[in-house]
């Protein structure tokens, strides 16, 4: 029994003394695989501040973590751009003041006024890009410019197929497949867009969102639904991997470091966007991940691969992306009533 | 039993019953009950909860009123089948967990003791590592492109790789591997008790090996088995790491439904601690069996 | 042991069955741990012998994530297991030595209530009993979470061990005018302490090991082995997960070793 209690009060003496004492800390709340490490370390360093990250895979995953009692436990997550807008209306922001971000003169111009965060009050951008699909050239060599690859795939890709777990872009990008606008109130088209993902559900393999990269590197799937930096680290991994911006139209988004009401680090969290608005470390960010970053100055700082890679490049003829669109109450619960569907 | 009424620490026996009263009363027993007042609130549109009490979460989960909730309730069978499959999943995982594990733990029971050790040592091991290990190394394992196929492919056994993976008997697979040890351990238990001078008696009454198995071993050694597969089937039913990993987001039992309501993106928690309370009340009826069948059988009491 | 005995005792075929049953149980355990010595960063590909991976665990980028894990996992581990084994040894005292009384049938199936309850419903009703008397989630919750579902697997050795304990020890030891405390320190405890160790190492590795209840109710950056595995193999199967896992799997054997010589200790000093 001396023994035990003597291994007890080591234990709660270790957790005391234990974890290095930095000055101050961070808490982050970010998706998976989109900073690098050294960044982080590289921020710690500079600010003598201890970091901590979780990680979600799905902004609505984000949402429910944060309304499910996890807000005040984080500083700054990354949302993208209609979820800042569902957030912000669903009070889940802390304002930024004038002049509390030095660097906030970086943000290039297209990015520094938005619709989904008018001002810039809660928000930074961090990367932008593109939703669409992936598919295995080995495995399928017909035309893939278009979305029926996903939504009515040819017989050969049937059963072949990761979407991505994340109700927002899946429901958009049905939209776009059968060409009506989101958010449409209409019964009839609410009724045409659950049977389209009904009947396509029998081709799905599976649901992933954080593996979505691996499923397609390793050859378990063979269509993926997937973000254009990330498919070019697919494509990285497995030469024959090609991304798709198809005829129908693909989704264009924008993530953005916004600050939590009752952040427990506010002061840190402000840091922490001020360190991501500069052009060097947005890079860093852009160079891992492969997006296109928000920041001015930043271009210059990419590796050359990047700026030619043709998930950053779409073909002249590709139409321009759709950003998800916010919904009102009544539309958005028949469109979380038809993602339950989809998913059960 | 030292079923002594003055034992030496009856005058304490309050106190030392109190801390596990305490430790289990409040951190076990009374979630449960909250989790079940949970089970009757309202969701709020964009996920947390409104305290008003409503019956919407169990209406969700076995009645169907169509996409625009304007439809006369029909049954509602998406969930009942969820469930059903992890019934199904559960016990077909105890029954082949018994197929091997039994034969196993009978053949332990007759090693000479230092073998025995031995054997025993090496299904006691796997009992230990971790499950999330265990479950990686199967998902490992039986990928299109992994060890198992890259094997099969290299021998010419097969031509193109097997598709295990996101399927059903990838899940199945994952459940009885992962609670195999769960049905030997139990067993030999029993095992190692059962008198062997029975099966001589029967033999000397000219009985077949395998009457005696049957009418004799299997009679004598019956409450370990049931141990083994309630230690195999409760947790197989309520499992969440083999159907996540192996079964992708397709193949889905009560635990990844579970799962999504509260760490997912559907962040239901109602309908989430509804469907646990439906889970729950399953388990209970099993155990409730158990416990009406050990009473019966009069092995209750050790 | 005649050999008529072992002959009526043999089935055939079930000795087969049993290499079958250690296949299956070892089979993707020892082909993980083959290929966490591989060289090539393409897991499925051999590329000959390395020991790199194990030293991106302990150096690479990555390290000080698993490292900050590890320590968690450990610490509350060992403090889950040391309370929720003193806990079961003041539970087995009362129930296996206070006689018969009222609730003794209901305190064993309290007891053993984390054992029945699936993983997942504990973590629902854990994860929404937190919530509601607004317990901050972080590493004290996972802590307390663990006390209480480790507490049966405690208590079952260590109930096992005190029930082939006769009750005149102590009884002797009080009658030569020891204290209670005396009398359990000094006599019961030793006696017990086998079934002490094998219900520690027990409630040790379950609290190590979990990672469904730890999953609900962890908060902010606060990770355990498990979770931070999982987190991991999310993403891809990943040779250092592989490096870890194997370095866990050690472990495993050292705890099931510890653990049976507890035992053999017990069976010797039985008298």
């Amino acid at each position: 029994m001396k023994r035990l209690f003597f291994a007890m009060t080591t234990a709660f003496l270790l957790v005391i003394c234990g974890p290095a004492n930095a000055a101050g800390k961070l808490s982050i709340y970010h998706w998976f695989e989109y900073i690098p490490q050294e960044l982080l370390d590289k921020f710690s360093a500079e600010h003598d501040i201890e970091v901590t990250m979780d990680t979600y895979d799905s902004n609505e995953a984000l949402l429910a973590a944060l309304k499910g009692g996890r807000i005040g436990e984080y500083d700054v997550a990354v949302p993208g751009d209609y979820m800042v807008e569902i957030m912000s209306a669903e009070g889940l922001l802390d304002t930024i003041a004038e002049g509390e971000l030095r660097n906030m003169g970086n943000i290039e111009p297209q990015w520094a006024d938005v619709a989904f965060d008018p001002g810039r009050k809660h928000s930074i951008p961090y990367q932008w890009g593109s939703t669409s699909f992936t598919v295995n050239r080995e495995m399928y060599s017909g035309d893939i410019r278009t979305t029926s690859i996903l939504f009515d795939p040819p017989p050969e890709l049937s059963g072949k197929i990761n979407m991505l777990d994340s109700q927002g872009e899946v429901l958009a990008l049905a939209s776009l497949h059968l060409g009506i606008e989101q958010c449409s109130g209409d019964k009839e088209k609410l009724k045409a867009l659950n049977a389209l993902l009904q009947n396509a559900k029998p081709h799905w393999a599976s649901f992933i969102s954080d593996g979505a990269k691996d499923v397609l590197v390793s050859g378990e799937a063979a269509v993926g639904m997937i973000w254009n930096g990330f498919s070019a680290k697919a494509r990285s991994e497995n030469a024959s991997l090609e991304y798709s911006y198809p005829k129908e139209g693909y989704l264009a988004w924008m993530d953005n470091v916004v600050l939590l009401k009752d952040a427990p680090n506010r002061d840190n969290a402000l840091l922490f966007m001020d360190f991501l608005l500069e052009p060097e470390n947005s890079a860093a960010v852009t160079n891992f991940a492969q997006y296109t970053s928000g920041v001015t100055g930043t271009y210059e700082l990419l590796d050359a691969e990047l700026k030619a890679s043709p998930e950053l490049n779409p073909p002249a003829d590709a139409p321009s992306g759709t950003f998800v669109a916010v919904c009102d109450q009544a539309t958005q619960e028949l469109y979380d009533a038809i993602w339950t569907n989809l998913k059960k | 039993m030292t079923g002594t009424s003055t034992g030496v620490f009856s005058g304490l026996r309050n106190w030392l019953l109190l801390p596990s009263w305490l430790v289990i009363g409040v951190l076990v027993l009374s979630p449960v009950f909250i989790m079940l007042v949970y089970s009757f609130l309202t969701k709020e549109f964009r996920g947390g909860v409104i305290w008003d009490f409503t019956l919407a979460a169990y209406d969700q989960f076995f009645l169907d009123r169509g996409l625009f909730g304007d439809e006369p309730p029909k049954m509602e069978w998406t969930y009942i089948n969820i469930f059903w499959r992890s019934i199904w999943q559960a016990l077909l995982a105890t029954l082949l967990c018994l197929l091997i594990g039994f034969p196993t733990a009978y053949f332990i029971a007759t090693r000479p003791p230092s073998a025995r050790t031995v054997w025993l040592f090496m299904v006691t091991v796997p009992y230990w590592v971790n499950l999330l290990i265990r479950t990686v190394s199967m998902k490992f394992l039986i990928r299109d492109n992994g060890p198992v196929n890259e094997w099969l492919l290299a021998t010419g056994m097969i031509s193109e790789p097997i598709h295990l993976i996101n399927t059903p008997i990838a899940v199945q697979l994952g459940l009885f591997y992962s609670y195999l040890p769960f049905m030997v351990l139990p067993v030999y238990a029993a095992m190692e008790r059962y008198s062997f001078s029975l099966s001589e008696a029967a033999a000397d009454l000219y009985a077949s090996k395998w009457f005696t198995l049957w009418h004799i071993v299997i009679p004598s050694v019956r409450p370990g088995i049931i141990a083994g597969c309630i230690l195999v089937f409760i947790p197989s039913m309520g499992a969440f790491l083999a159907p996540d990993l192996l079964g992708g987001a397709r193949n889905f039992m009560i635990g990844s439904l579970i799962e999504e309501q509260f760490k997912g993106t559907a962040g239901n928690w109602p309908f989430g601690a509804a469907a646990s309370m439906i889970l729950l009340s399953a388990v209970l009826l099993v155990l409730l069996y158990y416990t009406h069948y050990q009473s019966k059988t009069g092995i209750a009491k050790n | 042991m005649t050999g008529k005995s072992q002959d009526i005792r043999h089935y055939s075929g079930f000795l087969p069955i049993s290499l079958i049953c250690l296949v299956l149980l070892y089979g993707p355990l020892i082909i993980v741990m083959i290929y966490s010595f591989n060289d090539s960063p393409s897991i499925t590909v051999w590329g000959g012998f390395s020991l790199r991976w194990y030293d991106e665990v302990f150096h690479g980028l990555e390290a000080p994530k698993f490292k900050k894990a590890a320590f968690n996992s450990f610490t509350i581990a060992i403090m889950a297991a040391s309370t929720s084994t003193v806990i079961a040894v003041c539970t087995a005292l009362a129930m296996l030595r206070c006689g018969n009384f009222r609730g003794k049938a209901v305190t064993f199936g309290l007891v053993s209530l984390p054992l029945m309850v699936p993983e997942i419903v504990t973590a629902v009703a854990t994860l929404i009993f937190f919530s509601t008397i607004g317990f901050k989630a972080g590493y004290a919750t996972i802590l307390v979470a663990h006390i209480a579902f480790c507490i049966p697997f405690a208590y079952l050795p260590i109930a096992a061990r005190l029930q082939g304990i006769e009750s005149f020890y102590e009884e002797a030891a009080v009658d030569l005018y020891a204290s209670r405390l005396q009398a359990f320190f000094q006599i019961l405890m030793p006696l017990m302490l086998p079934g002490i160790i094998s219900g520690f190492l027990l409630a040790f590795v379950i609290s190590l090991d979990d990672f469904i209840i730890t999953n609900f109710v962890k908060g902010a950056g606060v990770e355990t082995l498990p979770t931070a595995i999982f987190g991991a193999v999310k993403q891809g199967i990943k040779p250092n997960i592989m490096a870890i896992s194997t370095l866990l799997l050690m472990l495993s054997v050292i705890f099931v070793t510890l653990s049976y010589l507890a035992g053999k200790m017990g069976s010797r000093d039985k008298g």
